[in-house]
């Protein structure tokens, strides 16, 4: 797999969280915790490999998920009920908490984490040295479709609610319609995606750590997210991807300052494009 | 007559054959290190400079004995240096690129970041060279053909320090530790408790800080050592962390009322110096540094290393060093058996169990089936003598008595008592 | 008892140093609704500051006294330049975008700063430990504990008490209340705001300031020191509630106790016992601790 299809992989990867984060947004809540789930996806697919002896990617893509929902299902009760800062700091707080116990768990490498090896895909055995090109493709079959159905999801009655509640949540209440369930609904499909992305990239990376589950990781999905803008179901892994190759970029010709590098390029975006990149095909289609 | 012919003949191959070497595609190698954030102080940087001494040194062939031939086989070596910051998920990406550029990679500080990159030059089939993460898992939990791991691993740092407190102080009775809350920090309590404890069992462990990594600050922390009431201070702490540590402890009391064993201790000589209080028990990773055996290669080193960056070098500076030794002894015995270009199967053939000569002593690569280096490893006392810190009472420790067997896991093998 | 005093004590120590951090960031958010991310630069760049004026000062032979007079030119020092330097050059060309923007725009900042910091000062650490060891040792129950710490422990009980009678006595500082309070009809009666903006931010960055300029003697300063600060400021503002002064206090107090106490029983528990407590304040009170209540506009 070459570095450019690898960049590519994790762009999707990314790009998966993102766009929960993009549901959120559009619902007009802002997460500084899908690492949480990010990493719950991770870590649930590659302790299928480490833990039950399942080399199956196919299993591990769909673990992933589900790990992430049924966690969600439980935290969301409660975030449900939050807006604006305070969503941001629990979800934050709740993904920190599963970085303490990561750090924690010296049978799951604390820090260091561990490797995982895919070595079948559904139950067809994958050519050694051949299977993070499989995952890759893949990834962009399932990426495609779940983008799809977001987008249609989007275009619902269901999505045109959630639209609402961030313009006015106050007047969805008075006519009539439960806020509190979109809320927790999307939240739930966030938190799914986000998982679905932690396994793809746990697979794209072969380990996983708990720096998935720190509070930069996070913040960077959300920096991600402001960079391609809200506008279309496409812009998170634009951005996804232009992040992935403006980090390496810095790295490589500025290693001594790719910090300083990045702040710039950001407040550049900030500044010119503040619809996010999207705006940049927009004006082109128009 | 026939003989001076056949000098002649053969000065003039060498000459010529010299001539082609130096004329060689130089060898792109990427070192991978801290260049930013707390790591970049205490080794990132040191390593790198000693990256870019060695390198230049190598190439003007102005290392001593047994070093001393130009290059990598006589092939100049051009280095590529990106920074190891951004965690594990970013390494790899960075890994990926940086292997389409180079022909060899060396680095890696972290040992989070070793182990995610060792599968991933497995897969690209990429020489890499790792040289300093502690981690033992890297060759005990798996095999590797193109990973190579040129410095000792960490379980010798927590054998050796125990070793050590117990002989001088065979009545303790009761540790504690303080730790940082990570891998690096877990792994060495857990090898320093169970050393102790396989030595001298019915130790008792009074309490076990983990602290946040780079919280610098450690006022409760030491308040609950002090009034822990153990005879020993276990720490692992290094950079920023072990500064706090000694500014705040060492005014309370925290190294008068306990005996204090700074496991990675080394770099802080320099930081620090005088600061550090007497009797404070230092660890260097290995024979760096302080505990540098006195030949010509180690004082050439320290000269070199101090005249051009104003500092001694400490072992990130010494295992950095070791990397490129290690890599050019191997280039050299590959020559020796007849490639004279030798590619990266003849090079790695070289390389799997090397014995070379390196800063700080032989290095021998007899663990993880030829791939693991092995060293001796040294400790000592902190004492300052007028003004100037020393280190006093040192200890060497023969490589085999604080490194498991080969095939044998580090944990095991302390928990059993060292069995040989 | 001895026990009891001494977690008391430490946990007092961190709550005074996470005031400090605290103060200013909530006073920043309460007035101009940023989320200051550039708050831990802002820190770090105290701590360099007052090590490189404090070094000097001692270098040049000076009485080591006077290092505490370079500890507060630090402050100001951070405080008057770089806030103005902030918001003036930065901030307020963005005033209309959404929240979350303008927190991107600090992020983006602290990015900046955070190497501007390494070329500056390259990656050695500095230390400045004259002030911290000056002062001697005192006694509780037979634990020594620095004389330093109460330096601490008073700078940030004045800084809270100057703060809480500068906004609630002053005219000045009542006309800030009105802007934190509701900014659009601060501005329709006359104030202004962009003024108002401006001291609030430079404040912000001189309480930043202060925090590190006062930790610059325990620590060895080194890149990086900002980064966990921003969290843990962030957590005690929001269990605080936001824009309160009060409530930071009260949350710094909380949280430095609840990890003190962790500390001593349970180690290992100190690396989330911040995220338990903001998790039980905020399921508890959502808006923390000492929230105004909002009118919800429809």
């Amino acid at each position: 797999m070459s570095a450019l299809e690898f960049i590519l992989a994790l762009a999707l990867a990314k790009g998966l969280v993102v766009l929960g984060l993009l549901l959120l947004m559009r619902t007009g809540l802002v997460s500084f915790g899908q690492g949480l789930y990010f990493g719950l996806g991770a870590y649930s697919a590659a302790l299928l490999a480490h833990r039950a002896g399942i080399g199956d990617g196919a299993l591990m893509i769909l673990a992933g998920p589900a790990c992430a929902a049924a966690v969600a299902a439980v935290l969301g009760l409660l975030l449900a009920r939050y807006r604006e800062i305070f969503f941001a700091m629990l979800s934050l707080a709740f993904s920190m908490i599963l970085y303490g116990m990561l750090v924690k768990s010296a049978a799951l490498g604390s820090t260091d984490g561990f490797n995982l090896h895919a070595k079948t895909f559904a139950g067809i055995a994958l050519p050694a040295g051949g299977e993070r090109r499989v995952f890759f493709a893949v990834s962009v079959v399932i990426v495609a479709i779940v983008t799809w159905a977001l987008h249609r999801y989007l275009a619902s009655h269901w999505g045109r609610r959630s639209a609402a509640i961030r313009d006015n949540e106050l007047r969805v209440e008075y006519l009539g319609a439960s806020v509190y369930r979109v809320v927790y609904v999307n939240y739930v499909i966030a938190a799914a995606l986000a998982g679905l992305g932690g396994a793809f990239a746990a697979l794209a990376v072969g380990h996983v750590d708990p720096e998935t589950t720190y509070w930069t990781t996070s913040g960077e999905f959300v920096f991600i997210a402001i960079l391609g803008g809200t506008g279309n179901v496409l812009a998170p892994f634009l951005s996804a991807a232009l992040f992935e190759a403006l980090r390496t970029v810095a790295n490589q010709y500025a290693p001594n300052v790719w910090q300083m590098t990045l702040g710039v390029a950001m407040l550049a975006i900030i500044m010119f494009l503040p619809g996010g990149l999207w705006t940049l095909v927009r004006r082109k289609a128009a | 007559m026939k003989r001076i012919v056949r000098a002649a003949l053969l000065a003039c191959a060498c000459v010529l054959a010299a001539g082609a070497a130096l004329a060689q595609q130089p060898i792109r190698i990427g070192a991978v290190t801290f260049l930013s954030g707390p790591a970049a102080g205490p080794f990132g940087v040191p390593a790198r400079n000693a990256f870019e001494l060695m390198a230049e040194m190598i190439n003007a062939g102005r290392v001593p004995a047994p070093h001393a031939a130009k290059g990598l086989g006589g092939a100049a070596i051009e280095l590529v240096i990106i920074d190891e910051a951004g965690g594990p998920q970013k390494q790899v990406a960075e890994f990926r690129n940086l292997a389409q550029r180079v022909d060899i990679v060396i680095g890696y500080i972290s040992s989070g970041d070793c182990l995610a990159i060792a599968p991933v030059a497995e897969e690209l089939r990429k020489l890499t060279i790792l040289f300093d993460c502690g981690t033992p898992r890297i060759f005990e939990d798996a095999s590797y053909k193109y990973v190579f791991r040129t410095g000792p691993h960490a379980t010798m740092d927590n054998t050796a320090a125990a070793l050590y407190v117990l002989e001088r102080n065979p009545n303790i009775r009761s540790i504690a530790g303080i730790n940082q809350n990570y891998a690096w920090g877990q792994d060495s309590w857990v090898d320093f408790e169970a050393a102790m404890k396989a030595l001298k069992p019915g130790i008792e462990v009074k309490t076990s800080q983990m602290t946040k990594l780079f919280a610098g600050q450690f006022g409760a922390e030491i308040s609950t050592l002090l009034s822990s009431g153990a005879d020993l201070v276990h720490s692992s702490f290094w950079g920023g962390d072990l500064e706090g540590l000694v500014l705040q402890g060492a005014p309370r009391g925290l190294f008068q009322k306990h005996l204090v064993v700074l496991s990675a201790g080394e770099p802080a000589i320099n930081r620090l110096g005088s600061r550090i209080p007497d009797g404070t028990i230092i660890g260097a990773r290995g024979p760096f540094g302080p505990f540098a055996p006195d030949n010509e290669l180690n004082r050439w080193f320290k000269n070199a290393f101090q005249e051009r960056y104003a500092v001694p070098p400490n072992y990130a500076s010494y295992k950095a060093t070791n990397a490129l030794l290690g890599l050019k002894a191997a280039y050299e015995k590959a020559q020796k058996a007849g490639a004279a270009s030798p590619n990266q199967d003849q090079i790695i053939a070289a390389f799997e169990n090397l014995s070379f000569e390196g800063v700080g002593g032989p290095v021998r690569m007899s663990l993880g089936k030829g791939h693991q280096a092995v060293m001796d490893n040294a400790i000592g006392t902190a004492r300052t003598v007028g003004g100037q810190l020393q280190i006093v009472d040192v200890k060497r420790y023969p490589a085999d008595t604080i490194n498991p067997p080969e095939g044998v896991k580090s944990e095991a093998w302390i928990k059993s008592g060292f069995k040989k | 008892m001895n026990t009891f005093l001494a977690v008391v004590f430490d946990g007092v120590v961190y709550s005074s140093w996470l005031f400090l951090m605290a103060a200013g960031l909530t006073l920043i958010y309460g007035v101009m609704r940023i989320l200051n991310i550039a708050h831990g630069s802002l820190y770090a760049l105290g701590a360099y500051v007052a090590a490189t004026l404090g070094g000097a000062w001692i270098a040049a032979g000076h009485a080591p006294a006077g290092s505490f007079a370079m500890l507060a030119l630090a402050t100001l020092l951070v405080g008057v330049v770089m806030g103005p330097l902030i918001e003036r050059g930065l901030l307020k060309w963005m005033y209309g975008k959404d929240e979350i923007v303008l927190l991107l725009i600090t992020y983006a900042v602290f990015l900046i700063l955070e190497d501007a910091i390494k070329l500056v000062w390259g990656v050695e650490s500095k230390m400045l430990s004259e002030p911290y060891a000056l002062p001697g040792n005192f006694q509780i129950g037979g634990l020594a504990y620095p004389v330093y710490n109460l330096v601490l422990i008073a700078v940030a009980a004045l800084t809270g008490l100057a703060l809480s009678w500068a906004l609630y006595y002053t005219r000045r500082g009542k006309l800030l209340l009105a802007v934190i309070h509701d900014r659009e009809m601060s501005a329709a009666m006359g104030i202004n705001v962009d003024r108002v903006f401006l001291v609030t931010f430079s404040l912000g960055a001189m309480l930043a300031g202060l925090g590190g300029a006062l930790t610059a003697p325990m620590i060895a300063v080194s890149p990086g020191i900002g980064v966990e600060v921003i969290v843990l400021s962030f957590a005690v503002v929001v269990i605080g509630g936001l824009g309160s002064l009060g409530g930071a206090a009260l949350g710094a107090l909380m949280v430095g106790i609840a990890r003190s106490v962790a500390v001593r029983y349970w180690p290992e528990g100190e690396l989330f016992i911040i995220y338990f407590v903001m998790a039980l304040v905020l399921v508890a009170r959502p808006r923390g601790l000492f929230s105004a209540p909002e009118a919800r506009k429809l």
